[in-house]
C-alpha cells in the first residue's frame, strides 16, 4: 500500500521532470532551428541583393569563371619564352612590395611594441593614461589601410612611401593590442628586481619584460609580416607601387599583355607561398621552444 | 679535484661564450634594424619624397574637409548672377534667392560683404572693386576681352595677375575674374546641406519645428517629406551612402559566412582522426594552401572578369580565399578534439554522422565561431579595400571622392562612416563572441 503510493509519487516526479525536461529541449530545439532559418534567411536574401546590385549575374558568370585563367595561361604557354624574362623584369616590383611589408611590420612592431608597454597593466609609465593609450590603438587598429594610403597619396604623390606609412599605422594598433596581451602574464620578479637597484623605466622593460616576451612577440610579429605582404600587394593595386600597381598595368591592356598578368600573378604567388611556409616552420619552433 | 675543476672549466667556457652570443645579438640586432631602415629610406627615395611633398594639397585637406564654400557667379557673357553652395547645380539657391550677405543697391551694384571690411562690388559693364582692408581698393574691368586694373607693380603675390585673367585670394574669400565670368568664393565652417538641399522646403528648419511644428509642405506630412527630403539629397547622397555601407558589410557578411560553410566539410576530409585516405587529406591540405596563396587580390582581378563589378564579385572573392584559411584551421582544431566525447556517443550505437553532430560539432564549434567573427571583423576592413577594386561599396565611393580631388567634406565623411562602421563590426562581433562561448575577462 504504502510502496504503491511511494512508487506512483515517483512517478509522477519522474514525469514531471521528464516532461519539463522535453519541454526544455523543445525550446533549445526551437531556439536553435529559429537562429538556423533566420541565418540561412539572412543568407540567401543577401546572396540574392548582391547578386542584384552586381553588374553581371552569379548563374552567367559562374560559367565564364573558368574562361579569363584559361585565356591567361593559353597565352602564357602561347608566349611561353618570355617567361623568364618577365619575371625578371618584374622582380624590381616584387622587392618593393616586400619591402614595403617588411619596413612597415618592422616600424609597426617598434611603435606597437612601445604602445602596448603603455597600455599594460602593472608595466605602464603612466597607469592613468593606459585607457588614452588603448583607445588610440582601437583607433589605429580600425581606420582601414586603404583610407590613410588614399589620402596620403594625395599629399605625398604616389610609391611606396604611402602604402608603408598606412600599413605600419595598422599594423602598430593590431601589433600593440596582441604584444599587451602577452606582457600581462609576463612575470614581474625581474622588473621589480631591477627596479630595486634603480633601473629606469625603460631600462626595466628592456631587460626585464622584452627578454620574456620575446618568442611570443616574434612570432606574432612574422604572422602579421605574412599578412602585410598581402596588404602590400593589394595597395599596390590602389596607387601605392610595387607589384600591385605592375597587375593593374597590366590588366588594363587586356588581351595581348596577359603572359605578363601571368608573370606577375606567378612571383605574387611563389612569394606568399614562400613566405606563409618560412614564417610557420620558424614561429612553430618559437612556440615550441618555450 | 682535477675532474671538478675541468668539468667547472668547461662550463664557464660555455657560459661565457653564451654571453658574448648575448652580447653579440644585444647589439647586432639593433644594428641590422637601423641598417634596413637606412636602406628602405634610399630605396623609397624618402628625402626626394618629402621635397615632392605637396604641403598645398594637405592645407586644402585639412580646410576643405570641414568647411564649405559660396560661389557668386557673374556670367561676363550673358549677364545674370548666380549663387551656387560648392559651384554645383545640386547647390543653388532657386531663382530670386540670394545669400543674406549678398545685397543689390538702389543703383543696381551688387554688393557681396565677405566681413572684416572685406566688400566686393560687381559694378555695371563687367567692373568689380574689392576693397581689401590694410591694402585699398581693387578696381577691375573687363575692356574688349582683357582684364584691366589699378595695380600697379610691386603686385603682392597673393594676387595674381595677367590679361586674362586676375585672382585676389584673401583670408576672407577668394575673387576671380575672366572674359566669361567674374567669381567670388566665401567660406565657410562646417558640412553645409548635409539634412537638406536648397530646393527643399525643409531647409532652415530645426528639428523640433520639423517634428512638432506646423506642415511646411502643404502636400506632405512633416516627417515622411522630411526623411524622403534627406534621403534623396543630391549633394551628400546619403540613399547611394547607406547602400554602399550595406554593400560593403554585406560583403564581408556573406564572403566568410560562406567560407565558413563551405570548409566546415572540406576540414573534416583534411583531419587526420576523420579521414583515413592519406592522398586525399595530403590534396585537401594543398587546395587549402594554393586557395590561401592566391591571395584576395588576384581572386578579386579573377571574379571581377567573370562577374562583373559589384558586391557579389567582393563576396566571392572574400569567401574563395577565407575558406583556404578557415579550412586549414579548422582541420587543426579537427585535430586537437576529445576522443572520450565521440566514444561516449559512440557506444550508444550512434552512427557516424551523429557521432560527428553529438561528439565533435559541440567540441569545436565556441573555437569555430570566435574565428569566424575575428573574421567578419577584419574582412569589414578588407571589403572596404576589395570594394575599391571591384567597384562596389564604400570603398569605391572613397576612393572616387579621393580621385576628384575636391569634394574633401565628402572624404571626410565616408572616411567617418568606414572608421564607425568598422568599429560597430568590431562591437557586435565581440559581444556575439562573449555571448556564444563565454567572456573570457
Amino acid at each position: 500500500m504504502t510502496d504503491a503510493a511511494l512508487s506512483g509519487r515517483t512517478r509522477t516526479e519522474v514525469d514531471r521532470i521528464q516532461d519539463s525536461y522535453m519541454a526544455q529541449v523543445r525550446r533549445r530545439r526551437m531556439y536553435g532551428g529559429l537562429t538556423l532559418a533566420i541565418f540561412v534567411l539572412l543568407m540567401v536574401s543577401g546572396f540574392v541583393v548582391a547578386d542584384g546590385r552586381n553588374a553581371g549575374g552569379f548563374w552567367d558568370g559562374w560559367r565564364q569563371m573558368l574562361d579569363f585563367p584559361a585565356d591567361v595561361l593559353s597565352e602564357a604557354w602561347e608566349k611561353r619564352a618570355n617567361l623568364p624574362g618577365l619575371l625578371v623584369r618584374y622582380f624590381p616590383a616584387l622587392i618593393e612590395t616586400i619591402n614595403i611589408a617588411a619596413a612597415s611590420t618592422l616600424i609597426g612592431a617598434i611603435f606597437g611594441l612601445v604602445l602596448s608597454l603603455l597600455s599594460t597593466r602593472g608595466l605602464a609609465r603612466w597607469p592613468r593614461l593606459i585607457p588614452l593609450f588603448r583607445r588610440f590603438m582601437d583607433i589605429l587598429r580600425a581606420v582601414p589601410e586603404i583610407v590613410i594610403a588614399l589620402v596620403l597619396i594625395f599629399i605625398l604623390g604616389g610609391g611606396p612611401v604611402p602604402a608603408m606609412i598606412a600599413i605600419a599605422l595598422h599594423t602598430a594598433g593590431a601589433l600593440g593590442k596582441l604584444y599587451s596581451e602577452v606582457a600581462e602574464n609576463a612575470d614581474l620578479k625581474p622588473v621589480e628586481g631591477l627596479a630595486s637597484t634603480g633601473a629606469t623605466w625603460s631600462q626595466r622593460m628592456w631587460l626585464g619584460v622584452l627578454p620574456q616576451v620575446a618568442p611570443n612577440f616574434l612570432s606574432y610579429t612574422l604572422l602579421r609580416f605574412e599578412i602585410n605582404i598581402r596588404a602590400s600587394a593589394i595597395l599596390g593595386f590602389v596607387g601605392a607601387g610595387g607589384i600591385g600597381f605592375e597587375l593593374r598595368n597590366a590588366m588594363a591592356w587586356g588581351p595581348g599583355r596577359f603572359d605578363e598578368a601571368a608573370a606577375i600573378f606567378l612571383l605574387l604567388f611563389g612569394t606568399i607561398v614562400f613566405f606563409d611556409q618560412i614564417s610557420s616552420r620558424y614561429r612553430n619552433k618559437l612556440t615550441e621552444g618555450t | 679535484m682535477t675532474d671538478a675543476t675541468a668539468t667547472l672549466g668547461s662550463h664557464k667556457t660555455s657560459a661565457d661564450a653564451l654571453f658574448r652570443r648575448k652580447r653579440l645579438i644585444g647589439f647586432a640586432v639593433p644594428a641590422v634594424v637601423l641598417a634596413y631602415l637606412a636602406y628602405i629610406a634610399v630605396a623609397f627615395d624618402v628625402a626626394g619624397l618629402l621635397q615632392r611633398a605637396s604641403t598645398d594639397n594637405a592645407v586644402i585637406l585639412a580646410s576643405d574637409s570641414w568647411s564649405y564654400k559660396t560661389h557668386v557667379t557673374l556670367d561676363n557673357r550673358r549677364g545674370g548672377i548666380t549663387y551656387a553652395i560648392e559651384g554645383e547645380r545640386k547647390g543653388a539657391y532657386p531663382d530670386g534667392e540670394r545669400p543674406a550677405w549678398v545685397t543689390e543697391n538702389a543703383a543696381g551694384d551688387v554688393l557681396i560683404d565677405l566681413e572684416d571690411g572685406h566688400l566686393v562690388r560687381f559694378l555695371p559693364d563687367s567692373a568689380v572693386t574689392y576693397d581689401v582692408p590694410g591694402f585699398g581698393t581693387i578696381e577691375a574691368q573687363l575692356v574688349d576681352g582683357s582684364v584691366v586694373t589699378n595695380l600697379s607693380e610691386p603686385i603682392p603675390d597673393w594676387i595674381n595677375l595677367s590679361d586674362q585673367r586676375m585672382t585676389v585670394t584673401t583670408d576672407a574669400g577668394r575673387l576671380t575674374m575672366t572674359r566669361s565670368r567674374t567669381e567670388v568664393f566665401r567660406y565657410f565652417p562646417g558640412w553645409e546641406l548635409f539634412w537638406f538641399t536648397l530646393d527643399s522646403p525643409y531647409h532652415g528648419h530645426g528639428l523640433a519645428r520639423i517634428a512638432f511644428g506646423d506642415r511646411i509642405d502643404p502636400d506632405r506630412p512633416n516627417l515622411s517629406g522630411a526623411m524622403s527630403d534627406f534621403w534623396n539629397n543630391g549633394m551628400w547622397r546619403h540613399k547611394d551612402v547607406a547602400w554602399a555601407i550595406g554593400e560593403t558589410i554585406l560583403m564581408a557578411f556573406l564572403g566568410t559566412f560562406g567560407a565558413a560553410m563551405l570548409a566546415l566539410p572540406m576540414a573534416f576530409l583534411a583531419a587526420k582522426r576523420f579521414s583515413p585516405v592519406g592522398a586525399l587529406r595530403f590534396g585537401m591540405r594543398r587546395i587549402f594552401d594554393f586557395v590561401r596563396g592566391v591571395d584576395a587580390l588576384i581572386w578579386t582581378v579573377v571574379l571581377a572578369r567573370a562577374f562583373g563589378p559589384g558586391p557579389l564579385t567582393g563576396a566571392l572573392a572574400i569567401l574563395i580565399t577565407d575558406s583556404g584559411t578557415f579550412g586549414k584551421i579548422f582541420s587543426e582544431a579537427l585535430e586537437n578534439v576529445d576522443e572520450k566525447q565521440i566514444e561516449g556517443v559512440a557506444s550508444t550505437g550512434a552512427r557516424p554522422l551523429q557521432r560527428y553532430r553529438f561528439g565533435v560539432i559541440p567540441q569545436i564549434v565556441p573555437v569555430l565561431l570566435a574565428q569566424v567573427l575575428y573574421f567578419l571583423e577584419s574582412n569589414t576592413r578588407s571589403a572596404t579595400i576589395i570594394g575599391a577594386i571591384t567597384g562596389g561599396g564604400i570603398g569605391l565611393m572613397l576612393t572616387q571622392a579621393i580621385q576628384t580631388q575636391k569634394d574633401w567634406e565628402e572624404v571626410a565623411y565616408y572616411i567617418v562612416l568606414i572608421v564607425t562602421m568598422v568599429m560597430i563590426m568590431d562591437t557586435v562581433s565581440g559581444w556575439l563572441r562573449g555571448k556564444l562561448i563565454g567572456r573570457k575577462e
